[in-house]
């Protein structure tokens, strides 16, 4: 019995780590809609900071006043980033400052291990919570014991800030409806800086407390980020109370899974978010969305196909790519492949992304299981490569179809996170199911037939599919089925009412997405010869979100565009200095300043702009888009 | 729309400019080239001494004259832990820059994609330190050669002494990924072929670098077992070891573990560093050889600093390079293979050979237990164990290994 309570209070200690995180997490993004990715970036800057502080002074009020001093300090951090960075993009398109924060976190992992080192660093244990006390013959660290206290303290602390000031009054009025708040005439800019030092404390405090447990090193942000998310969406969005429970719940099941399944932890928590989000899609203690109201006089080029000399054009830029072998040699083809490649892959998610306005999280299931699809067929049946390559991607279609139709039941983040969900959930089948898949160790030998084996004939097939897939998309995009799916994007209560079905129309989309990410799987297989889980992992999908992002989620085919310039930029990069992330976040940052709108989002409207000016006479259409319901 | 097709257009100029900026003219025929990928921006702790190890190889190399007269280059890539990235570079380093041969990795499954690629490629390939057994034994390929003695290896050399202790009743901590899944495994079998006394009470799977130390700890005390083995390293470890101290794990038991002793690993602990533990690794300030002396001077006059594993491993990697290279006489596989299979050479530990069977070297490693001194963790009672000695049978091998 008393180790059933001391594993309990194990798990409690562990909740209460993962709640210091996940609150200012919930805070941020329920007040300001930021999905900040450079929460663990904080996080692990609490912690280095920390390491240095109580390093160099000892005692109780140095170690303690330490980690408050390395909070603050990182809090302040926070105040900059929000102003001179987040500040200038709140009315870019929604998940854009996601990739403003994806770029500071790339950066923070570089810079830390400028600053700090290589090594891992292993702080000094905090005093007066050193040992352990004896339970019925069991140890609890005191150290837990303080965590577990320390816990609800934050929570009551926080829910007394929120219930019982004029600040928290505000901030809860702008979670629930922040254009309201603003016609209220409250000043938004520094409701929104409080907010972003406060979530940015919490993280960094977090951080801090683990110095007496953890070893501080340059990779504890992506080990926090995911986890803190998965906390936060259990919960429900901008629910502090709701981030406890579920950090609780994830801490436990954990705590006791193990004992039977010692294997549980690697997807624990991913399903538990699944289910919760299946049965109470806005998590526990979430409620409902308000319908976004877009910012009224917000004008838009309605989309339309390419002109005659557009089409020329686009014609053009293709016999210049495919003239390409004739010039560069084999190492530039194969980077060639891999971009066109990764412009399949994009251009899918973007589909499915601004025509079908459904952010995916975990687009590089389907990438993956194109992959896997490829790599079984051809070890396991021996199929011919062309065979392999059209069935292939069934098997992403196939998960698509399976995952779509209960994703496409959600919408927003709770849709975005459920998405996540599931390819970490297809990510575990593929490293645990050694006999199969081979496990992290992958299936090897996966190598084109001989007529597509030479890098200038596989660029040939890779780019002639990726404009297959551009024109295709394309085609859909302005076919009626098109229109369906971007009046349910737009107004799903309107679009219904003239007789749309939203969720199957949405769900068709999901499953044309996850095919034609399947079919960038399957050629990205025979690129490589071998297949990883890596190929289905969060980073891919990371990858595939920024590409979009960067091109401009706004436009038809702007992923084109953010798919050659980020892995053209990455594989560089890469090959030419040791800091490649320090330098690629860098101009993922210097882009999203400059190109609020994404690449070809800004420059769109700049031409649009120079159009109008130069020809009053023949006025641009432009659509409002007015307030929706 | 047109922006779009100006942005397309600009994009691809940059690209193709990017990418054909990498490739730079052909070879000036007085050098030998050799492409080096490893995990730098991932595994920054290993792949730093593991670099200046190498460093150190290729001035000492260059100023004893090169290789046949050549100088020699490493170039070298990141492949950021993935091995997608990783083939990249290779085709890079053989495409554009005309390597004679790869060398390098750090991850499993980054050793077999270049393997695998080096396979079909046709391309000599020297991996330097992935541990799993896969690479010389079921995915063996005959372009394929290792330095490091594999995960085989290493838990036979722990099996020696963990098969003395009275222990019969054993629990495994181990990642849960390929490496500490074959450790396990291996450990295992080797062990219970030499005590079948033994029972297996309880095994732990954290996700790697992503341990829950406190209850992963509990579960194993739990089971009260008298021995622990542990596979896992770096900050796992150090939340394992410090969970498990505050908890009283380790009391009492004794704990078998691959790679602490390894300077990487054990010095983070500092004065946490449990005693008593049998574990693998490098103890540097105890080795006392005439090749190792010569290492640790050179080593010490240059970065001012001390070598960790890492260290020897690169070191060690180019040497090897230089010498297979310097034999063959030519960047041909075939004469390289021809070469390595069989050579011999001197290294910090000793004369190491490359066996012509599995193309595995007989690099051994160091077992010792751990001990505190001055609030350090080092290892002592260490004994360097010859990789020939822990390999399976050549029936076996021939059993594991495809035909060529």
């Amino acid at each position: 019995m008393a180790f059933y309570i001391v594993q309990f209070l194990t798990g409690l200690a562990s909740a209460a780590s993962l709640f210091l995180v996940a609150s200012g997490l919930s805070i941020i993004f329920g007040v300001t809609r930021i999905v900040n990715f450079a929460h663990g970036a904080f996080y692990m800057l609490g912690a280095y900071v920390a390491f240095t502080l109580t390093e160099r002074f000892s005692g109780a009020f140095g170690f303690w006043g330490g980690i408050v001093v390395a909070a603050l300090a990182v809090a302040a951090i926070g105040v900059l980033v929000e102003m001179v960075l987040l500040r200038r993009i709140y009315h870019s398109p929604e998940l854009f400052q996601l990739l403003a924060t994806f770029g500071l976190t790339l950066m923070v992992e570089d810079l830390v291990v400028l600053i700090w080192g290589p090594d891992d660093l292993v702080g000094r244990r905090a005093p007066g919570f050193k040992g352990a006390i004896d339970f019925f013959g069991q140890n609890i660290p005191s150290y837990d014991l303080f965590l577990i206290v320390l816990g609800p303290v934050v929570l009551g602390v926080l829910w007394l800030l929120f219930q019982r000031t004029r600040w928290g009054v505000l901030v809860r009025a702008a979670t629930q409806d922040r254009d309201m708040v603003a016609a209220l005439g409250v000043n938004q800019k520094w409701l929104f800086t409080s907010v972003f030092a406060l979530g940015v404390f919490l993280a960094a405090l977090g951080g801090a407390l683990q110095i007496p447990r953890d070893a501080v090193n340059h990779a504890m942000d992506l080990r926090v980020i995911v986890e803190v998310f998965v906390v936060v969406v259990i919960g429900g969005l901008g629910s502090i109370i709701g981030a406890f429970v579920a950090a609780v719940l994830v801490s436990e099941l954990n705590a006791f899974g193990i004992l039977i399944f010692p294997k549980i932890s690697i997807i624990l928590v991913f399903l538990v978010m699944a289910v919760v989000l299946i049965v109470r899609p806005w998590g526990l203690f979430g409620k409902p969305e308000a319908p976004a109201r877009r910012t009224p006089g917000l004008t838009v080029n309605p989309w339309r196909p390419l002109t005659m000399n557009e089409r020329l054009a686009a014609i053009a830029v293709l016999v210049v790519a495919a003239a390409l072998p004739f010039v560069a040699g084999n190492y530039v083809l194969t980077v060639g492949s891999e971009i066109a490649i990764f412009v399949i892959f994009a251009v899918s998610l973007h589909f499915l992304m601004s025509v079908g306005g459904l952010a995916s999280f975990g687009h590089a299931a389907y990438f993956g299981l194109g992959a896997y699809g490829v790599a079984l067929l051809a070890k396991m049946a021996g199929l011919p490569m062309i065979a392999c390559l059209l069935l292939g991607p069934l098997l992403g279609l196939l998960g698509a179809a399976v995952f779509g139709f209960f994703a496409v039941q959600l919408s927003g983040v709770y849709f975005a996170m459920l998405t996540l969900a599931f390819a970490q959930i297809v990510w575990s089948i593929a490293f645990q199911w050694v006999s199969v898949t081979g496990g992290d160790n992958g299936i090897l030998g996966v190598w084109p037939e001989k007529w597509a084996a030479s890098p200038s004939h596989f660029y040939w097939l890779s780019l002639g599919i990726a404009a297959l897939a551009v024109v295709i998309l394309r085609i859909i995009v302005f076919s009626p089925f098109g229109f369906a799916l971007r009046a349910t994007r737009d107004s799903p209560l309107r679009s219904e009412a003239v007789g749309i079905n939203g969720k199957r129309i949405q769900w068709t989309a999901f499953v044309i997405a996850g095919t034609v990410a399947g079919l960038a799987g399957a050629l990205f297989a025979y690129l490589k010869g071998s297949v990883f889980p890596d190929n289905m992992g969060i980073s891919l999908s990371v990858d595939a979100l920024v590409m979009v992002l960067l091109g401009g989620v706004e436009t038809v085919s702007g992923a084109v565009v953010g798919a050659i310039v980020y892995k053209a930029l990455n594989i560089w990069l890469v090959s030419q200095t040791d800091w490649s992330k320090l330098v690629l976040g860098g101009f993922v940052v210097l882009i999203v300043v400059a190109f609020p709108k994404g690449i070809v989002g800004t420059l769109e409207a700049f031409l649009h702009r120079r159009r109008k000016s130069s020809s009053a006479a023949s006025p641009v259409l432009t659509s409002r888009i007015e307030t929706a319901e | 729309m047109r922006g779009y097709f100006v942005g397309a257009g600009l994009a691809i100029a940059v690209a193709t400019m990017a990418t054909s900026a990498m490739t730079t003219p052909a070879l000036a025929q007085s050098e030998v080239k050799i492409g080096e990928i490893n995990s730098y921006s991932l595994l920054p702790a290993f792949t730093e001494p593991y670099r200046k190890g190498w460093q150190l190889a290729v001035e000492e190399i260059n100023a004893a004259g090169g290789i046949n007269g050549k100088k020699l280059v490493v170039i070298s890539k990141d492949d950021g832990g993935k091995p997608a990235d990783a083939q990249t570079a290779a085709n890079e380093l053989v495409s554009s820059e005309n390597v004679a041969m790869l060398t390098g990795t750090f991850l499993s499954n980054i050793g077999l994609a270049v393997s695998d690629f080096a396979n079909q490629k046709k391309v000599f390939f020297l991996a330097a330190e992935p541990l799993t057994d896969a690479i010389t034994w079921s995915k063996g390929n005959r372009y394929t050669f290792r330095l490091r003695p594999s995960n085989y290896m290493q838990a036979a050399m722990l099996v020696e002494e963990a098969a003395k202790l009275p222990a019969k009743r054993w629990a495994t901590i181990a990642p849960n990924y390929e490496y500490g899944q074959s450790a396990v495994a291996v450990f295992k079998k080797l062990m219970s072929e030499k005590r079948p006394d033994i029972q297996w009470v309880d095994e732990q799977w954290p996700p790697q670098g992503k341990i829950d130390a406190g209850p992963v700890i509990q579960a194993v005390a739990a089971a009260n077992p008298e021995a622990i083995l542990n596979v896992t390293f770096g900050a796992d470890l150090v939340k394992l070891v410090r969970e498990g101290n505050t908890r009283g794990l380790f009391k009492g038991r004794t704990v078998v573990s691959f790679l602490t002793g390894e300077p990487e690993y054990l010095d983070p602990l500092k004065d946490e560093t449990p005693e008593g533990w049998i574990v693998t690794g490098y103890p540097w300030y105890s080795i006392k050889t005439p090749e190792h002396d010569a290492f640790l001077k050179a080593y010490q006059a240059k970065y001012n600093d001390y070598p960790r594993l890492g260290s020897i491993v690169g070191y060690q990697t180019i040497k090897a390079a230089a010498a297979i290279l310097a034999k063959a006489g030519s960047s041909d596989p075939e004469k390289l293979i021809a070469a390595a299979e069989g050579i011999s050479m001197s290294s910090p530990f000793g004369e190491i050979t490359f066996r012509k069977i599995d193309h595995q070297s007989t690099l051994g490693a160091f077992t010792g237990k751990t001990a505190l001194k001055d609030g350090k963790g080092i290892m002592v009672d260490t004994a360097y164990r010859k990789g020939s000695d822990y390999l399976p049978s050549d029936a076996e091998i021939e059993k594991l290994r495809p035909k060529d």
